[in-house]
């Protein structure tokens, strides 16, 4: 479990990125805070591994005040995945996957048939072992990044925005991977987004940020659509624009989906459930 | 006969390919030089710019020192610590290696802050995220990263050491300065010549084997990216596409 106790985080140059942030993220869920740009998302993930230090408050692990713990020691324990993927680039992608375990000892050929098998976890070719990280496409690259985050198999793993650079498509196969993933392996993850419709998908718990690091609302994703906050939730989960409000209407002898706004959203199958 | 073919001559000449000022002890004391300069002026100026590189600490005061160590006079500051100092002929050696290290320390230290400044700061944030050292972050990601331009900052300090250490020979002791030095009051330009030759010749050997090392030490991930057949052909198929959508 990770809280966080009336954090605040002011930078040097006098930017209040989080004000007074308090949250539990419970263990072994995901929980995705979103917002939009600026909104102090980033800061708080990077608060958790101490690579940025709140102002004040105080942010605990199951109970541990982190401020105490070695920020060396507590980063090596808990999986980060960049938006960049953040790869080593002169290190092949097996050697990408096993630097953190090389760095704790582990053996060579042991850490390099661990990455491999990671490898499997996030549906990378074995064959891509050997290549360089600017040999990849850019959704290869982030299978990567999450391979590496697995390597401590860390109790603790933090995304921030680990598939925004990728086209939808791939986007949509790694959020499905990363879904099967975590039903087996159950981590406590916390996941960065802008991308309402994302954290509505991944998140056992969405957390909805304003400027500021300031909470709009928290729950689980049926909670927050069924009874929005107020109006800044109803504008960013597209409520207000009609876009979750779907209706059936007959077209061509068909029935399709339309949302709020006229839109075609899908065609409806008939009784079956697939 | 030109005074070219005359140098060449002389340089052919058996004679001279042997004994106290023969071509090989010559090249040897000149060498000497430049490799006990080069090594000093690394350990201080490397190490010195890779801490400024990593911390980026002191980087305002190191480019005013170095510039102002660029603006002294050699051969000026050569006869001041000779004399200053009382090393004399004797103890000629000590003051030529300062005026030389001090020649080689601009580019050494900006070759190796540069260098490390030029990492990707997104690559040395994700290093320590992991939970690298700041150790391992300079060892294992920085200095890997920044080595082509640490060995050029080499390369530039390697050239200039070697055209410079003729001033040795100005103080009484030895290297190729001393064909110039020695042939100038007698008026003997094809020896001079020579001089200027064999110095040239050195330096353009030493910049090829260091521009060698420069491009070993590129990481093959990074070297990876210009020659990548697939990604060549997304760049051609890139090309080709912008090409089209003009087209139309
Ligand atoms: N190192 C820093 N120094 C000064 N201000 C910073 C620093 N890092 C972040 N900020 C500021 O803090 C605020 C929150 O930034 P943060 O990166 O946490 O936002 P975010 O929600 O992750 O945004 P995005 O979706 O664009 O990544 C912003 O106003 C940003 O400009
Ligand atoms: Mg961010």
């Amino acid at each position: 479990m990770i809280r966080f106790d009336a954090v605040s985080k002011k930078f040097p140059d006098g930017t209040l990125a989080v004000a007074d942030f308090s949250l539990t993220i419970p263990s072994r869920t995901t929980t995705v805070l979103v917002g939009s740009s600026g909104s102090g998302k980033t800061t708080l993930l990077r608060m958790i591994n101490r690579m940025v230090d709140p102002t004040s408050g105080s942010i605990s692990i199951d109970g541990d005040d982190i401020s105490t713990l070695e920020p060396v020691k507590l980063r090596r324990r808990i999986g980060y995945v960049m938006q960049n993927s953040g790869l080593l680039p002169h290190r092949t992608v097996a050697d990408n996957i096993a630097t953190v375990p090389l760095l704790s000892g582990v053996k060579r050929a042991q850490a390099r048939a661990e990455a491999l098998t990671l490898m499997d976890t996030v549906g990378l070719d074995r064959a891509l072992a050997d290549r360089y990280p600017s040999q990849l496409s850019g959704g290869q690259q982030q299978r990567v990044g999450v391979a590496r985050g697995l390597a401590i198999d860390p109790n603790i793993l933090l995304m921030d925005e680990p598939f925004g650079a990728v086209d939808p498509l791939v986007r949509s196969e790694l959020q499905q991977e990363l879904v099967r993933i975590q039903k087996d392996l159950a981590k406590t993850i916390v996941f960065v987004t802008h991308d309402i419709d994302e954290a509505f998908l991944l998140g056992d718990q969405v957390v909805l940020l304003r400027t500021g690091g300031q909470i709009a609302q928290v729950g689980s994703p049926a909670e927050i659509l069924a009874d929005p906050a107020d109006d800044f939730v109803n504008t960013f989960i597209g409520a207000d624009r009609g876009r979750r409000a779907l209706r059936i209407e007959e077209v061509s002898g068909r029935q399709v989906v339309v949302d709020g706004t006229g839109r075609l959203a899908g065609i409806l199958n008939e009784g079956t459930h697939t | 006969m030109n005074a070219f073919a005359e140098a060449f001559v002389w340089i052919g000449d058996p004679a001279h390919w042997s004994g106290p000022d023969g071509i090989p002890t010559r090249l040897a004391e000149h060498l000497g030089y430049t490799g006990l300069t080069v090594l000093i002026a690394v350990l201080i100026a490397v190490t010195l710019g890779l801490y400024i590189g990593h911390t980026g600490r002191f980087r305002g005061v190191s480019i005013g020192a170095t510039s102002a160590l660029r603006a002294l006079p050699t051969l000026g500051l050569l006869t001041f610590l000779a004399i200053a100092f009382g090393f004399g002929i004797r103890l000629a050696l000590i003051p030529t290696i300062i005026v030389l290290v001090v020649l080689a320390i601009p580019p050494l230290l900006a070759g190796a802050y540069s260098g490390i400044e030029s990492v990707d700061p997104r690559t040395v944030d994700a290093a320590r995220s992991m939970g690298m050292t700041e150790w391992q972050i300079l060892w294992k990601v920085e200095i890997p990263l920044a080595l082509p331009l640490i060995i050029g900052g080499v390369r530039s300090a390697v050239l200039q050491v070697v055209a410079t250490a003729t001033v040795a020979a100005y103080i009484s002791l030895g290297g190729l300065g001393r064909y110039i030095i020695d042939a100038l009051p007698v008026r003997d330009y094809t020896k001079v010549l020579v001089g200027a030759l064999l110095v040239t010749l050195l330096a353009l050997v030493l910049e090829g084997i260091l521009i060698s090392i420069q491009r070993l030490t590129v990481p093959a991930g990074v070297r990876a990216i210009r020659t990548t057949p697939s990604l060549r052909r997304q760049r051609a198929y890139g090309r080709n596409a912008s090409a089209a959508s003009r087209a139309s």
